[in-house]
Order: C-alpha cells, then structure tokens, then sequence
C-alpha cells in the first residue's frame, strides 16, 4: 500500500506568528500521478512544497514520502525525491557542469559516474554548449533547465517542481512543458505548483485548489473546469443598436445569458459546436460581428466558481 | 548512509575553493591586504616605534599574521550569507547528506585561504629582512596555530552571517570589528604607549593573547603557557560557536 503511494499529507498546518498560512490540509498522490498544486501568489503553495521537501517542519500533522514519515526519516525521504525551487538555486560563479558535478558528488555519486551523468543530462538538456560558462551568464530558461537537470541527477521517482515556468517566454514554457511530459513517460512521480490553469490543466492527472491555505478541491482537470462553468465566446457588435437582438439571438441558440457591456457580447459555452451554432444564428439574423474572441476559464473563473460554490 | 560524511564535506569545501578560483576579487582582498600593510606600517612606523624596520618586523609579522586570519575569517560570514540568500543552502538541506557538511566544507576551504595568506603575510616580511632566530619548525607551528584561530574565529563570522539580515551588514559588521579586535591591541605598538582605557582594552583582547603567544614561540623557540592558553580559548570557541552555528543553520525550518 505504502509502496504504491508517493505522497501522504495528513491534516497539515503552518502557523508564522499566529497566522495559519496551511490550515488542515489532507491529500494523497499515488506514485506515477502529476498532481498539481494550484493557487494564487500567497495561498501557501511554496509553504507546503517547503514542507514537503523538509525544509520547513510543519505545525501540525504528517507528512509520508513513498512511506517514509519526514519527522523520523527525513533523509531517508529526501533520497526518494528531487526539487527544483522557484528561483533556480544555482552557484552563479560555477560552471553548468561544476553544478552538475558537485551535486552529483553530493548525491553520492563516485567521482567517474559523476562525470557520466553530467554528461548524459548536459546532453539531454541540450546545455552542452554552455556547460562551461559561468551559470551567472544564462537566461532564466537555461538557469531552469540546469537546475531541473541537477533535481533529476538521482533518477529521483518524485520531483517536485515550483512554478517552474514563471517569468518563462512562451517557447521556454513550451520546452519546459515537452520536458516534464517526458519524465512522465519515463515513470517518474510529479508533484508541481503553478499559478496558472493552463500549465496545470495540461500536465496534471489531478489537481488540488488551494487558496488561503484551505484546499478547496481536488479533481482531476475535467472536474474542475465543470466547476468552473465554461469558456466565453466574446464577441464585438459594430453596431450598438444590434446589440440587445444579437443578446437575444445567442440567448435562444445556445440556452446561455449572455452579458453585455457596450458594444461586448460576453456568452459561456461547452463545446466548440456552439460557437458555430452562435455565429451562424447572428448570420441569419444580419447581424454583422466585428470581432471574435474565446476565452478560456481562467484562475480567476476557477476560484470565483469554487469559492462561491463552498458558501 | 552509502557515502562518507568526510567526503560530503571534501565535496563542500571543493565547490567552495571553485567559487574562490572563477570569483577570486574577495580572497585577492584578503591576500593583498597583509602584504600592503606589511610594506607600509613596516616603513611607516617602524622607525618611529622600534628605531627602524628591521628592529620593528619581529613585533609587526605576528601582528600582521594575527589581523591577516582575523580578516580572512570575517569574510567566511559575508559569503554563508549569499549561499543562504541565493536559495543554493536550501538545495544542500534537501539533499541526503549530513546537515552539517555544508557548512564544515565551507570552514575547511576557509583554513586553506587561511593558510596561502600567511604563509603570504610570512614571505612578505622574509623579503623585508625578517629572520627568526629558531628552527623551520617553529615557524610552522605559528602558522598553524594562526591558521587554527582563524578557523575558530570564522564558526563566530559564520554565526554572524546566518543571523544577520544581509550580506551588507555582515560585511560592514565583520570590516568594524576586525579593525577595532586588530588596532586595539599590541599587534603594531607596545600597549604601554597607549592611553589608561585603551591599555585595559588591549590587554584583554583575545588577539594580543594569540599575537603575544606567536612572538614568544618564535623569540624563545619553545611553547610557552600564553601559547597553550590560546590553543585551549581556539577550542573554547569552537566548542560554543559550532553548536551555535549549526543551531542559526537548522533555524531557518
């Protein structure tokens, strides 16, 4: 049983100074899973990775690494897994390898297989090229790559990753995203953090909410966008008098509300068919769009409707 | 565990040394600085104080040795503080190694800066004319012991640095008390030339205890109970600032 599970959180608290920053906080991530861990910037994210990755001892409750309780066996725990922080931890006077060498001499590593996997995870992460310069010389995608290679140095089978695209360029999250989906493949447990639901809804088998230091939910990311209602067909009538008839139109074609504001027709929807049922009723009815736009559910959507939905 | 804490702390104190190598501006500092003093005290005051520089470099090696590891120690509490802030302690801390060996490694790279700045402060005043009248031995013994104080001295700049709230200050703190610890004692004059308060101050200096037991081994060629004293006050701190160190280390959780 205690095999087959990476991760057991039981009725997790912090308190700093009397102010509950993780409040009863319970899940388990079976090995194998990407779970996510999705929150605003505050919800106290980073706090339970601290936790987790024993950096920070929790006020109350228990955590289990692959069975390994953090408070009796934390370096037993810390064997069984990798992290790689929000802010990349790296020795900026050293070298890509001098970073990858060192922590793989850390992790116990002799000194000849220590230069074999530098090699292999300079290679894979195509760092090969800069592995000489000074990490203080590297962009922010390079400095995460180097510091996720360093994380994957024992073959950990948990990884915890925090935010590990933020502030990154789009084709850099896209690298980024294209290397974790790989770990997965390889078997690897992911547990990771993130502000935004596209990267979670993307990556994550499951995810949890977490907001306040409450968890809200947790579900796989259908679930959650059920609970969120639905992305919004937003659509720009030039002429404001067409306005309110185009309202009712799209009211009638897809059985939805649509609201209103200025010359901006805003209308959830479900399937992409609506769209096009939504767009040749306002053909029909001569009613010309100037312009058209689809929103996905964004966080906001996500704790607007889960938050209201717990009161 | 599989791997032995020596070699975690052999690791530690490599990467340390690295960092030295590809970012050498802070131990130049250390390196420079007793060479430059050497020279210039040594020709400034040593007519002044001792009737010429050759008469005055018996009393200002040791006090330039004593000031070089006080120095050297200090800046081991600037550089904990940047590891710390640059997240880098933290990755060592989830790592499976002892707690300790970070910081251990970071002491034992210090003892090698150490010991290439006094044998530097040592060569600089062999060039100015400065012969000890006792055996090689002796002056390998003083070495070593300075370098052993300077040792103790950092776990105290290492406490410094895990408690204060920047790198700035520890640096600001580390350069104020090493003037003040180097200056007001007899490293560079007699103590009895200076005023009633400062001369209390001087004697009971630890420095002037370390500074006063190196020129009495090399002036008499043997260990003399000044010597023992400070051996015994190196562990005394050690004994009370590794604990501590090491408590300010785990703290952070």
């Amino acid at each position: 049983m205690s095999a087959q599970t990476a991760i057991r959180v039981t009725h997790l608290s912090k308190t700093f100074n009397q102010h509950r920053v993780v409040d009863d906080v319970s899940f388990t991530v079976p090995a194998g899973e990407v779970f996510g861990l999705l929150g605003p910037n505050g919800a106290g994210k980073t706090t339970i990775l601290r936790m987790l990755t024993t950096l920070l001892t929790p006020s109350a409750g228990h955590i289990a690494i692959f069975g390994h309780d953090l408070q009796t066996a934390g370096r037993a725990a810390r064997a069984c897994f990798g992290v790689t922080g929000q802010n990349a931890a790296l020795d900026e006077d050293l070298s890509a390898r001098e970073n990858l060498l060192i922590f793989s001499r850390l992790n116990g590593l002799t000194r000849a297989q220590a230069r074999q996997r530098t090699q292999e995870l300079l290679n894979e992460f195509s760092l090969t090229h800069s592995a000489d310069k000074p990490i203080a010389t590297f962009s922010g995608g390079m400095r995460r790559r180097v510091d996720l290679a360093i994380s994957l140095i024992t073959r950990p089978a948990l990884i915890f990753l925090d935010e590990p695209t933020t502030g990154l360029d789009p084709r850099t999250r896209t690298q980024m995203w294209t290397t974790i989906r790989h770990l997965v493949a390889q078997g690897s447990t992911v547990f990771l953090t993130t502000q935004y639901l596209e990267e979670a809804d993307t990556l994550a088998d499951r995810i949890a909410v977490i907001d306040h230091g409450k968890l809200i939910r947790t579900g796989t990311p259908a679930a959650l966008k059920e609970a969120t209602g639905a992305s919004k067909l937003v659509l720009t009538i030039a002429d404001l008098d067409q306005v309110t008839p185009a309202a009712q139109v799209l009211a009638t074609a897809l059985e939805a509300h649509p609201q209103v504001s200025g010359h901006t027709l805003t209308t959830p929807f479900h399937t992409t068919d609506q769209v096009a049922i939504g767009l040749s009723a306002l053909k029909r009815a001569a009613i010309p769009v100037a312009h058209l736009a689809v929103q996905a559910p964004t966080l906001d959507d996500v704790f607007m409707a889960l938050t209201v939905g717990q009161n | 565990m599989t791997h032995s804490l020596f070699q975690n702390i052999g690791t530690m104190a490599y990467r340390n040394l690295l960092k030295t190598l590809h970012n050498p501006d802070q131990f130049m500092d250390v390196l420079i600085q007793p060479i430059l003093f050497m020279i210039l005290f040594g020709y400034l005051f040593g007519g002044a104080i001792a009737g010429g520089v050759h008469a005055y470099l018996p009393t200002i090696v040791p006090g330039i040795l004593a000031q070089t590891v006080l120095s050297a120690a200090s800046g081991s509490g600037a550089q904990i503080r940047e590891d710390v802030d640059a997240g880098v302690f933290d990755r060592f801390k989830s790592l499976p190694i002892a707690r300790i060996a970070p910081l251990a490694g970071q002491l034992l790279a210090d003892s090698l800066r150490l010991l290439v700045a006094t044998v530097a402060s040592l060569l600089t005043g062999y060039c100015m004319g400065w012969r000890p009248n006792v055996a090689f031995g002796w002056v390998v013994v003083i070495l070593l012991l300075a370098v052993f104080i300077g040792w103790a001295i950092s776990w105290i700049y290492a406490l410094v640095g895990l408690l204060s709230s920047s790198a700035a200050m520890v640096q600001s703190f580390s350069l104020m008390t090493m003037l003040l610890l180097a200056f007001l004692s007899n490293a560079f004059v007699p103590i009895k030339t200076l005023p009633k308060l400062l001369q209390i101050i001087a004697t009971l200096n630890p420095v002037t205890y370390v500074i006063t037991a190196i020129r009495q081994i090399l002036a008499r060629g043997t260990l003399t109970p000044t010597a023992g004293w400070v051996f015994l006050m190196g562990w005394g701190i050690v004994l009370v600032f590794a604990p501590l160190t090491i408590w300010a280390y785990d703290r952070r959780n």
